[in-house]
């Protein structure tokens, strides 16, 4: 399946904004990724092994949270994006 | 630094405007050097605010409209290269919500500061660093694209100009 890289991520998979990764689940495409382009790893997951909590994935338009998270199935046409949130505000204080 | 046309810098502007007293977004969509220090921006995308239950002071983009924009923007061979949104009288500094929820390193975070439905001054803070644990904000100026148009140059100018000069007429 493709991988979606976003541009923050990209110098660590070999400047690519695209992968192409083997696997039958989400989880077992993203393991595949982090086989391959090790330096990854770090950015997705946190300490415990765990998808950090601001990294979206979205399996060509869906999120996988509301499918079987890392264990939805994949094809070989599908896509996954990788996509971190977008998110802030201003501070409290006001003019 | 950050390069805009100024119809887009224009643009971002007048959506925070539009959106007051609310925080707007949207994304810078462009390209990048190969050094990472430089981002030109080829179009803005206007998002969503989805922080429907306080507009007025966070703002968040929907994954699924980044989803879809990077996808178009590699169509036509741009990538996300930062992002953009208002502080509503307040000053245009990131604040720490916006550096708690900054994860997209070596883009853009652009603030425009709104005061009563009015763009202020608009500043560009590049998220510099190698991982979320050393990642920083850094002052980026802001630059525009220099686009030579006939449009561009005033009529009385253009009446004024010697007329161009006839090849022989040298007499
Ligand atoms: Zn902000």
């Amino acid at each position: 399946m493709k991988v979606l890289i976003p541009t923050p991520l990209r110098q660590y998979a070999g400047k690519k904004d695209s992968v192409e990764v083997p696997g039958t689940t989400v989880g077992e495409a993203l393991k595949n990724l982090t086989i391959s382009h090790p330096d990854l790893k770090k950015h997705l997951y946190n300490e415990e092994g765990k998808l950090r909590a601001f990294v979206n994935l979205y399996l060509n338009d869906e999120d996988i949270r509301y499918m079987e998270k890392e264990n939805t199935p994949v094809g070989q046409s599908d896509t996954l994006s990788i996509v971190p949130s977008i998110a802030g505000g201003k501070d409290d204080r006001v003019i | 630094m950050l390069e805009f046309k100024q119809s887009d810098y224009e643009e971002i502007r007048r959506h925070g405007e539009e959106t007051y007293p609310d925080e707007c977004c949207g994304v810078l969509l462009g390209t990048m050097n190969e050094e990472g220090d430089h981002r030109i921006v080829s179009s803005t995308v206007r998002c969503h605010n989805t922080r429907e239950d306080r507009p007025q002071d966070r703002f968040y983009i929907d994954p699924r409209d980044l989803v879809r924009i990077q996808r178009q923007g590699r169509e036509q061979g741009l990538d996300i290269v930062g992002f953009y949104h208002s502080h509503p009288d307040c000053p245009a500094q990131w604040s720490k919500t916006d550096f708690a929820e900054a994860h997209w390193i070596g883009c853009s975070y652009v603030i425009t500061r709104v005061d009563k439905a009015r763009a202020v001054d608009t500043n560009s803070f590049w998220l510099r660093g190698t991982e979320e644990e050393d990642k920083h904000f850094e002052d980026e100026p802001i630059t525009f694209v220099a686009v030579a148009q006939k449009s561009d140059v005033p009529l009385s100018a253009q009446a004024s100009m010697p007329p161009a000069e006839v090849p022989g007429s040298d007499k």
